[in-house]
C-alpha cells in the first residue's frame, strides 16, 4: 500500500500520526515523541527513496501519480504527483521535520498538542509540494499556514501573541490575493485547450491551457504578491523576523526552512507553469525586489543584536536569492533557485536548531552578552561555523552551488526588451551584497564562540546532548555533502524545468 | 552504467594522478578530522600529513619534469556540474607555471609541517591545527593546479577560510579572533571582483572558464580589449585582496596573530602569492588590456614602497616580516605589470623560500623567548647560532645581495621596469630601487636588533636553540634561499632555464647590468645604515624621530590606513546597519503596525454606533426608511422630469 501510493503515504503519514498522538495518554511523552519521529522518519526514508528511484531510472516529468475523483462540481480531484522539483522539496521537508522532531524533544508544555499541530502543518507542506490540483493545492497551503498561529501563540517566546497575529494576518492577506489569482486561472483558461472542453482545477491541464495575455499579466501579479508574502518579499517581509524570533525552535526551523519555500514554489509551479507570458512581464520587478531583499535583509541582519533576529533577517536575504533565480527565468537560474530553496532550508533549519540550543544553555539571545563558547560547546561551534559558511556561499557548501547558479542564470536572463542590461546589474548588485553576509556571519561567530569566556556567568553550559546531535549532524553533513557533490540534486531539478521555464 | 564508464575512463586516462596532488592532503585531512582530533591520537596527525605532502611533492616533481621535457601541458578535466547551458568543470592543468608553483607549495608546506611538530608541541588543539593545515595544503594545491577560473575561485575561497581558521587558531585571544575576521572580510571584499568577473565572462557569447581556451581566444583576437580590460581589472581586485596590495593590505600585519608556521606557509610563501599567481595565470587576458597592466604596475609600485616604509618603524618581529611580504608581493605585481612575466613568477618562487625561512627563524626566536618585541631581544646570535645564521642568509637573500636567490629575481624585476614600454616606467624603476634600500635597511635592523649586541631582557639572556625538528627545516630552507637563484639557468629535471619553463609564449627578458649595479649599491647602503644605526650606534634613530616627529608618527601608524579603514567599518558600515535596522523596525514595520492601528481605530469608531438601545435603533430605522422613501420620490420626480411629463 505504502509503496503503491508513495505520495499519498508521505502526505498522510504525519496526519495519521497526529491522530494517533491525540489518542495517546497525556503522560506518555516518550510515546508521543517516538510516534512523531516515526512518522517523520517514514516520510524522510520514502522521499529519499523516491528521489533515488527517479534518478536511477532517468525519469522526467510527473511520476508516482495518485488520482482520485473528489467532486464532479468544478471537476476537482485528489491528484498527487511529483516531478524533480517536487521531490527535492519533499526531501527537504522530510529532512527538516525529522530534525525538527528531535529539536523539539525538550518541549514539555502540552507536548501532545505541540506535536499534533507540528505534524498537521507538515501534512500541509508535503501536500502543497505534490498537489496537482489547484483546489487541494490551496487547501494544503492553508493547512500549512494556520497551525502556525497556535504554535507561535502558545509555545512561543517574547511578544508571541503579537507575532502570531501579525504572521497570520499577513499570510491570510497573501492568501486572498492568491485565491483571486487561482480562481482567475480556473475561469480564464480557454476551454477549447482543456481536456474535454471542461473547466477543471487540475494543474496539469491548466498548465497546458492557453490564457489571454492581458489576463496573464494581471493574474501573475496577484499570484506574485500572494505567494510573495510567504516568500518574504520586501516590503512584505516584516512578519517573518518577528514570527521566527517568537516561534519555538522546531517551528522556526520548519517555517524558515520549508514554509517560506511554499511561496517561491507557488510562484514557480502556478505562476510560471500556467502564466509564462504574465511572468515575463513582471520579471524585471521580481528581480529588482529580490536584489533589495538580498542587500537589505543582509544589512539589517548586521544591525541586529538578538541572535534569532539575525538569523531571521538572513532568511529574508536568502529568499531574495531564490526569487532572483526565479526572475532570471532560465534553466540555470531556476535550477539555482530551487537549489537555494533546498540549501537555505537545510541551513536555516540548522541555524534555528543551534540558536535554540545556545539559548537553552546560555539563557540569553543577546549576542553582545556571549563570548568564548567554542571552548565549552565545540560541536555546536563547529556546526554553527559550517552553517555560517554555507550562509555566505563558501565553496564546498551547498550555498555556493545555489548562489553560483542563480548569479550565472541572472546574467544570462533574456532582458532583451530593455535597453539597459538590467539583469547584469541585478547580478552584480547581488554579488556585492553577499559580502555583507560574510561580515555579519563572521561577526556573529566571533561574538558568540570566540574571545574570552565568562566562567562566572556561563560556568554550567555544555555541548549538545544525545538527541540534539541528530539534528546537527544530519543537517551540517548535508550542507557539505551537497556542496561537494551537487550533481544529483541539480540533475533532479533539471528534469523538471522544461515546462516551467517561461 | 554511464557513471561507471565515466569513472573507468577517468582511471584509464593518463594524467589522473594529477588529481592526487591536491587529493592526498585532503585525504590526510579527512583521516585527521575523523580520528586524530583529540589527545592522545592527535600526535599521529603530522605522521599522516607529512607522507601525504611527500607524495604530492613527488608527483609534482614528476609532472614538472615531464612538462619541462615535452614542453606540452598535461591536462585532465571532468564535468562537476552540468546545468542547462552551463557545464562547469573540475580539472587539472599542469604547465610550466603551475608545476613550478606546485613544487614550491609542496616543498615549503612539507618543511613547515615538520617544523610545526616542534613549534606546536603541547598546544591545545594540536590535532585541529594539522587538520586545518591539511585542508589548506590540499586547497592551495587545488588552486594552483586548477584548469579553470571557477575552480580557482572555489579553492581561492577555501584557502581563505583556512587562513581564517588558522589566524584564529588561538580563538580565545580577542585579538586573534578579530584578526581572523578582518583577514577574511577584507580579502572577501576583493573577491567580489572575482565573482563578478566570473559571471561577466559567463554573460559573454564566447564564455569559457578554461584558462587555455581563454588564453587561446585572447591570442587569437576573439576577445575585444574593451571586454578584456574590465575582466582583467576585476580579477586584479581579487588579487589585490589576496596578495595584500594597497589599499587592502591592512589584513596581513594583523594576520600575524596566528601561529608562526601558519604565517610562514600561508601568509608569506603560498596563499598571499595566489594573487600574483592569478594574474600570471590569466596573463593572456592582461596582455591585451594595457590599461589593466598599467594599473597592476602602479598598485604594485605603490604597495612595495609604502609597505617597506611601514616595515622600517615596526618593532614586532613578525609584523616587520609581514610588511616585508606585502612589499615583496608588490614587487611581483609590478613585475607582471611592466611586462616582466618571468621576473614576477621567478621572484614569487625565490621569495617563497627565503620569506618562509625568515618567518620560521622568527618563530624559532619567539619559541625561545616568548615575545615578538625586538627591543626585548638582542644577543641571540651566540645563544641560537643556527637560527641566527639561517636568518642572516634569508635577510641577505631578501636584501638582494649577490649571489643569493633574491638578487637574481629582484634584479630581473628592476631590469623589466628599466626596459618596459609602459608610460612612466622610470617611476617604477625608481620606486623599486629606493625600496631595495629600504628593504635592506629594515631587514638588517631586524637582524641586528635580534641577534647582535647584548640581550635586552631576561628571557633573551637565557634563550636556547630550538630542537632539530625545527632547525632542520631552517637549514634546508636556507640552502634553497641561497641556491634558488640558479633556477634561472637550469630547473633540474627539465633541461631548461626558469624562463623557458614558465614563460612559454612570453619571450625572454633582457637584463640590465646598470640596474644590477645600482640595486647592489642600494642594498649595501641599506645594510650599512642599519649597521650604523643599530649596531655601531653611529647615527641615532631616536634623534631622527625627534627631529621629524610627523614622519615618525606617519610610519609608526603605517600611514594611518588601519585607522581609516576602521573608521569606515564602524562609523559607516556598522552605523549604517544600525540605521537600516531602525528603518526596518520603525518605518517598514511601522507602516504595518499603522495599518493595524488604523483598522482598530476605524472599528472603534464604528462600534459607537452599537449602543444596544432599541429606541435608538428604531429611530435610525425610521430615519433610514424615510430617507429611502424620499430618495425614491426624488428619483421618481426626476424621472418624470426626464421624460418631460408635466403634472
Amino acid at each position: 500500500m505504502a509503496l503503491a501510493h508513495p505520495l499519498t503515504t508521505i502526505v498522510l503519514a504525519p496526519l495519521m500520526a497526529a491522530v494517533l498522538i491525540m489518542l495517546l495518554p497525556r503522560r506518555a511523552l516518550l510515546a508521543v515523541r517516538v510516534t512523531a519521529a516515526l512518522a517523520a522518519g517514514v516520510d524522510l526514508v520514502l522521499s529519499a527513496l523516491l528521489c533515488w528511484v527517479y534518478l536511477r531510472h532517468d525519469l522526467r516529468g510527473l511520476h508516482f501519480e495518485d488520482k482520485f475523483a473528489w467532486s464532479p462540481v468544478g471537476n476537482i480531484s485528489f491528484h498527487l504527483a511529483a516531478d524533480g522539483i517536487s521531490l527535492v522539496l519533499v526531501l527537504l521537508t522530510g529532512l527538516v521535520i525529522f530534525c525538527g522532531v528531535f529539536a523539539s524533544w525538550t518541549v514539555t508544555y502540552r507536548t501532545k498538542e505541540f506535536y499534533c499541530l507540528l505534524l498537521l502543518l507538515v501534512t500541509g507542506v508535503f501536500g502543497v509540494f505534490v498537489a496537482q490540483d489547484l483546489f487541494f493545492f490551496f487547501l494544503f497551503y492553508e493547512i500549512a499556514v494556520l497551525p502556525m498561529y497556535l504554535l507561535i501563540g502558545i509555545w512561543g517566546t517574547g511578544p508571541k501573541e503579537y507575532s502570531a497575529m501579525k504572521l497570520t494576518l499577513f499570510l491570510l492577506v497573501g492568501s486572498a490575493f492568491m485565491l483571486v489569482g487561482l480562481l482567475g486561472i480556473y475561469f480564464a483558461a480557454d476551454p477549447s485547450t482543456l481536456p474535454g472542453g471542461q473547466r477543471t482545477f487540475d494543474l496539469v491541464a491548466l498548465s497546458a491551457a492557453g490564457y489571454p495575455v492581458r489576463f496573464q499579466v494581471i493574474a501573475f501579479f496577484l499570484l506574485y504578491v500572494g505567494f510573495g508574502v510567504l516568500a518574504g518579499i520586501w516590503p512584505l517581509h516584516t512578519w517573518s523576523p518577528d514570527g521566527h524570533a517568537s516561534a519555538p525552535t522546531a517551528v522556526s526551523m520548519l517555517h524558515a526552512g520549508v514554509l517560506m519555500k511554499l511561496g517561491a514554489y507557488g510562484v514557480l509551479r502556478v505562476g510560471f507553469g500556467c502564466l509564462p507570458e504574465g511572468a515575463m512581464a513582471w520579471v524585471w520587478l521580481m528581480g529588482g525586489i529580490a536584489v533589495i531583499n538580498i542587500a537589505y535583509g543582509a544589512y539589517v541582519a548586521m544591525g541586529q543584536t538578538d541572535l534569532k533576529y539575525v538569523i531571521a533577517y538572513s532568511s529574508v536575504s536568502h529568499m531574495g536569492v531564490v526569487m532572483l533565480g526565479l526572475a532570471a527565468a532560465n534553466e540555470v537560474g531556476i535550477n539555482g533557485a530551487v537549489m537555494q530553496m533546498f540549501s537555505h532550508g537545510i541551513m536555516t533549519g540548522l541555524f534555528f536548531a543551534l540558536v535554540g540550543l545556545v539559548y537553552e544553555k546560555a539563557h540569553t539571545r543577546e549576542i553582545n552578552a556571549m563570548g568564548g563558547f567554542a571552548r565549552r560547546m565545540p560541536g555546536i561551534a563547529l556546526a554553527f561555523t559550517i552553517g555560517g559558511l554555507a550562509s555566505f556561499g563558501l565553496p564546498g557548501t551547498s550555498g555556493f552551488v545555489a548562489e553560483l547558479l542563480v548569479f550565472l542564470g541572472t546574467v544570462k536572463a533574456h532582458a532583451g526588451v530593455y535597453a539597459i542590461p538590467l539583469f547584469v546589474i541585478y547580478a552584480i548588485a547581488a554579488v556585492l551584497a553577499i559580502v555583507i553576509t560574510a561580515t555579519y556571519v563572521l561577526r556573529l561567530l566571533q561574538k558568540i564562540f570566540h574571545g574570552p569566556f565568562d566562567e562566572a556567568r556561563y560556568g554550567d553550559i555544555g555541548d549538545a546532548r544525545t538527541t540534539e546531535w541528530v539534528t546537527l549532524v544530519v543537517l551540517a553533513t548535508l550542507l557539505l555533502a551537497v556542496g561537494f557533490y551537487p550533481a544529483p540534486l541539480t540533475d533532479l531539478i533539471g528534469t523538471a524545468l522544461g515546462p516551467l521555464v517561461p | 552504467m554511464t557513471g561507471r564508464m565515466v569513472l573507468l575512463q577517468a582511471l584509464l586516462t593518463e594524467h589522473y594522478d594529477l588529481f592526487l596532488i591536491p587529493g592526498l592532503p585532503f585525504l590526510a585531512a579527512l583521516v585527521i578530522a575523523g580520528f586524530c582530533l583529540r589527545p592522545p591520537r592527535e600526535r599521529l596527525a603530522p605522521a599522516l600529513l607529512i607522507p601525504a605532502l611527500t607524495g604530492s611533492l613527488i608527483l609534482s616533481v614528476r609532472a614538472l619534469a615531464e612538462v619541462g621535457r615535452e614542453g606540452v601541458p598535461l591536462t585532465v578535466s571532468y564535468a562537476w556540474l552540468w546545468v542547462g547551458s552551463a557545464r562547469l568543470d573540475i580539472g587539472c592543468l599542469a604547465d610550466g607555471l603551475s608545476c613550478v608553483m606546485l613544487v614550491v607549495v609542496c616543498t615549503v608546506s612539507l618543511l613547515v609541517q615538520i617544523y610545526s611538530i616542534g613549534y606546536m608541541k603541547g598546544e591545545i588543539g594540536y590535532g585541529r591545527y594539522f587538520a586545518f593545515m591539511s585542508i589548506f595544503s590540499g586547497s592551495m594545491l587545488g588552486l594552483v593546479i586548477s584548469d579553470n577560473l571557477l575552480q580557482t575561485y572555489i579553492f581561492w575561497e577555501l584557502v581563505g577560510i583556512c587562513s581564517y581558521l588558522l589566524i584564529g587558531f588561538w580563538y580565545r585571544r580577542p585579538s586573534a579572533a578579530a584578526a581572523a575576521k578582518k583577514a577574511f572580510v577584507v580579502t572577501r571584499f576583493g573577491d567580489l571582483g572575482f565573482m563578478v568577473a566570473i559571471i561577466l565572462i559567463f554573460s559573454q557569447k564566447w564564455w569559457t572558464f578554461n584558462f587555455q581556451q581563454i588564453a587561446g581566444m585572447a591570442h587569437g583576437g576573439n576577445i575585444a580589449a574593451a571586454a578584456a580590460t574590465p575582466l582583467a581589472l576585476l580579477l586584479f581586485c581579487a588579487a589585490v585582496g589576496k596578495s595584500a596590495q594597497f589599499p587592502l593590505h591592512i589584513w596581513l600585519p594583523d594576520a600575524m596573530e596566528g601561529p608562526t608556521p601558519v604565517s610562514a606557509l600561508i601568509h608569506a610563501a603560498t596563499m598571499v602569492a595566489a594573487g600574483v599567481y592569478l594574474v600570471a595565470r590569466c596573463y593572456a587576458l592582461f596582455a591585451i588590456a594595457p590599461v589593466a597592466l598599467f594599473v597592476v604596475a602602479l598598485i604594485g609600485a605603490i604597495t612595495l614602497f609604502l609597505a617597506a616604509t611601514m616595515g622600517v618603524a615596526e618593532n614586532d618581529i613578525k609584523r616587520v616580516l609581514a610588511y616585508s611580504t606585502i612589499s615583496q608581493l608588490g614587487y611581483m605585481m609590478m613585475a607582471l605589470g611592466v611586462g616582466g612575466y618571468v621576473a614576477g613568477v621567478f621572484h614569487l618562487t625565490t621569495h617563497a623560500f627565503f620569506k618562509a625561512l625568515l618567518f620560521l627563524t622568527a618563530g624559532s626566536v619567539i619559541h625561545a623567548i616568548h615575545t615578538n618585541d625586538m627591543w626585548k631581544m638582542g644577543g641571540l646570535g651566540k645563544r641560537m647560532p643556527i637560527t641566527a645564521v639561517t636568518c642572516l642568509l634569508g635577510a641577505l637573500a631578501l636584501a638582494g645581495i649577490f649571489p643569493l636567490s633574491g638578487f637574481w629575481s629582484k634584479d630581473e624585476i628592476l631590469s623589466a621596469a628599466w626596459f618596459s614600454h609602459l608610460p612612466g616606467h622610470w617611476f617604477f624603476f625608481a620606486a623599486g630601487l629606493v625600496t631595495v634600500f629600504l628593504t635592506a635597511f629594515y631587514m638588517f635592523r631586524l637582524w641586528f636588533l635580534t641577534f647582535a649586541g647584548e640581550p635586552r631582557s631576561e628571557e633573551a639572556a637565557h634563550a636556547h636553540e630550538s630542537p632539530w625538528v625545527m632547525g632542520g627545516p631552517l637549514v634546508l630552507l636556507a640552502a634553497l634561499a641561497v641556491v634558488a637563484g640558479g633556477l634561472k639557468c637550469l630547473v633540474p629535471g627539465t633541461g631548461h632555464g626558469f624562463g623557458a619553463v614558465v614563460g612559454t609564449g612570453h619571450g625572454e627578458e633582457a637584463v640590465s647590468h646598470a640596474a644590477m649595479a645600482l640595486s647592489i649599491l642600494a642594498a649595501l647602503a641599506g645594510i650599512g645604515l642599519a649597521w650604523a644605526a643599530y649596531r655601531a650606534r653611529l647615527v641615532s634613530p631616536a634623534a631622527f624621530n625627534a627631529r621629524f616627529p610627523a614622519v615618525h608618527a606617519l610610519l609608526k601608524n603605517a600611514w594611518y590606513f588601519d585607522q581609516g579603514w576602521r573608521w569606515f567599518a564602524t562609523r559607516v558600515v556598522l552605523a549604517g546597519s544600525g540605521l537600516a535596522a531602525w528603518f526596518d523596525r520603525h518605518v517598514v514595520n511601522g507602516m504595518v503596525d499603522g495599518v493595524a492601528w488604523l483598522s482598530g481605530w476605524a472599528s472603534r469608531q464604528l462600534r459607537t454606533a452599537q449602543t444596544g438601545q432599541v429606541q435608538f435603533y428604531a429611530i435610525v430605522l425610521t430615519a433610514a426608511v424615510v430617507a429611502g422613501l424620499l430618495a425614491v420620490l426624488a428619483r421618481e420626480a426626476s424621472l418624470l422630469q426626464l421624460f418631460q411629463v408635466r403634472p
